[in-house]
């Protein structure tokens, strides 16, 4: 799918500046944005999904223009599925009803064939068992399954993932991730923010590195994590592989 | 030695077995009737309630009164407590100041006060001369900045992630706030609005003195009557708290209820 943003920035104060001015064309498959913590990662994301209006810039998703209003940024968040860091479920739902209910009211299913699709997402990701429960009695990997599958229930076109093993521990990070990789493997596109660089390299097919709110570097994820061209990139990999196993 | 400490002690996290909640409470009725039948005895009053027979009529119809004042001024202070929270947040600085300055009056002056200035002042003016209107009245702006204050919070405590994540979802401002403000928001403020509903019943009895015969009056002419003034208070609190205390067990499990969901 064909992303596409020109000039795209995003300021809070006069002084504070997230994102500077950015360009970025390309068609995305599987795409991992690394950086460091407050390099506007999300922000970017955020964005992209529809969820906040950037200060300046166009964008474009499938040669779609995204326009920053509230009626046209509402019919394009159908057409997204949207994973966050942690706290996304509604905590007065039942796991089931957080699939079921938007299916429902937002894309038209009927009660029934919603709950079906639920049954059917949570029963694939290893929660039938726990359909009826509300997130606060599901452990952190349960929860961010169910946010996976509430996501991609009513098949969109893109998934947007911010950090979504970031909060968990690290038995429950590979359960996640491993979700995600089986979404690949079926056709999913997503762009997922991450600091599991691992999943980054080896899960995602292109990598952008962001970094003080610049697009630092885009392109292959081997040739990012193998050949860094910046100096920002190089000192980012090389403070993560200093406590490496290996 | 455990069994028997157990009876007694509860140690943090333990669940208090039936048994040791009935001896202790038992212990703890019989230490205040006990006190207060000394401090009776010391005073040579004789309690006699048989004279309560005489006026059941009375009786009845000030408890009743009592009940439809509560619930008609609780279905008023609630549209009150909606509006003026929602006021308190309104672009338009007119409302928004008008109704912060309602909250902060009301919260800041005794209700015995209100009830003389609105119905001297304001219900005379205004020709309001019947008394369970102005007394609904009264109690429901009394209680309508309470709830406003209830609900306002519950607003504030709202997480911004769970609006985040109705909007990422497709929902129009209209589905979030049905499928997912208001029912957290009832989920926050129904523990709250339940204790407040048993406020509104106790604050009742002071609407007897603009003479409405609610319960507190109709307890108050009985007395001055046989000059029973102990007997009659004592029966009126027995009374009230028919009225409280299962008012205040829901709101107990209501609060416990929705604890684990948010």
């Amino acid at each position: 799918m064909k992303v596409e943003f020109q000039n795209l920035s995003k300021q809070y104060e006069p002084e504070q500046i997230i994102l500077h001015p950015m360009n970025f064309a390309d068609d995305v498959h599987t795409l991992a944005i690394i950086g460091p913590s407050g390099g506007g990662k999300s922000t970017l994301l955020r964005i992209l999904g529809g969820l906040i209006a950037p200060t300046t810039g166009k964008l474009w998703v499938d040669g779609e223009e995204i326009l920053q209003n509230e009626t046209a940024l509402q019919q394009y968040r159908k057409k997204i599925g949207f994973v966050f860091q942690q706290g996304g479920l509604f905590r007065h739902m039942s796991a089931r009803d957080n699939i079921a209910v938007p299916l429902e009211q937002v894309h038209g299913y009927s009660r029934e064939h919603a709950e079906e699709r639920a049954m059917e997402l949570l029963a694939r990701f290893g929660l039938k068992e726990d359909a009826e429960k509300k997130p606060a009695a599901l452990s952190g990997g349960q929860q961010q399954r169910v946010a996976i599958a509430r996501a991609v229930a009513a098949r969109p076109k893109l998934l947007l993932l911010d950090e979504p093993t970031s909060a968990l521990d690290p038995e429950f990070t590979t359960e996640v991730l491993n979700v995600i990789r089986e979404l690949k493997e079926d056709g999913m596109r997503f762009i997922i923010v991450t600091h599991e660089m691992g999943f980054a390299r080896h899960a995602c097919d292109r990598a952008a590195f962001l970094c003080e709110g610049t697009l630092m570097e885009y392109g292959e994820s081997a040739r990012l994590f193998d050949h860094p061209e910046t100096e920002q990139l190089k000192r980012f990999l090389g403070k993560l592989l200093q406590w490496n196993i290996s | 030695m455990g069994r028997l400490q157990n009876l007694f002690w509860v140690s943090e996290n333990r669940k208090i077995s039936r048994s040791a909640a009935v001896l202790n409470l038992a212990g703890v009725t019989a230490l205040w009737v006990g006190l207060f039948w000394i401090s009776l005895s010391a005073i040579q009053v004789k309690l006699d309630f048989r004279f309560l027979g005489e006026f059941p009529l009375r009786i009845r119809n000030g408890f009743l009164m009592t009940l439809g004042l509560s619930i008609v001024s609780l279905a008023f202070s609630l549209i009150i407590g909606m509006l003026s929270a929602a006021g308190q947040s309104s672009p338009v600085l007119f409302i928004r100041f008008f109704c912060s300055v309602y909250v902060k009056f009301i919260r800041g002056t005794p209700l015995i006060m209100q009830i003389y200035l609105f119905f001297y002042i304001v219900g005379t003016a205004w020709g309001v001369d019947n008394r369970f209107l102005a007394g609904v009245l009264i109690l429901s702006i009394f209680e309508g900045a309470y709830i406003a204050e209830i609900i306002r919070g519950s607003l504030l405590s709202l997480d911004q992630s769970q609006l985040e994540a109705a909007r990422a979802v497709g929902f129009t401002k209209r589905q979030a706030w049905r499928f997912v403000i208001l029912p957290q928001m009832v989920a926050r403020t129904l523990p709250a609005l339940t204790g407040q509903f048993a406020s509104i019943i106790k604050d009742s009895s002071l609407l007897s003195v603009i003479a409405v015969i609610e319960l507190t009056q109709t307890m108050r002419e009985i007395s001055a009557v046989n000059f029973r003034l102990f007997e009659c208070y004592l029966f009126l609190g027995v009374l009230y708290l028919c009225l409280t205390l299962p008012i205040s067990l829901v709101s107990e499990r209501l609060e416990r209820r929705f604890q684990y969901e948010s």
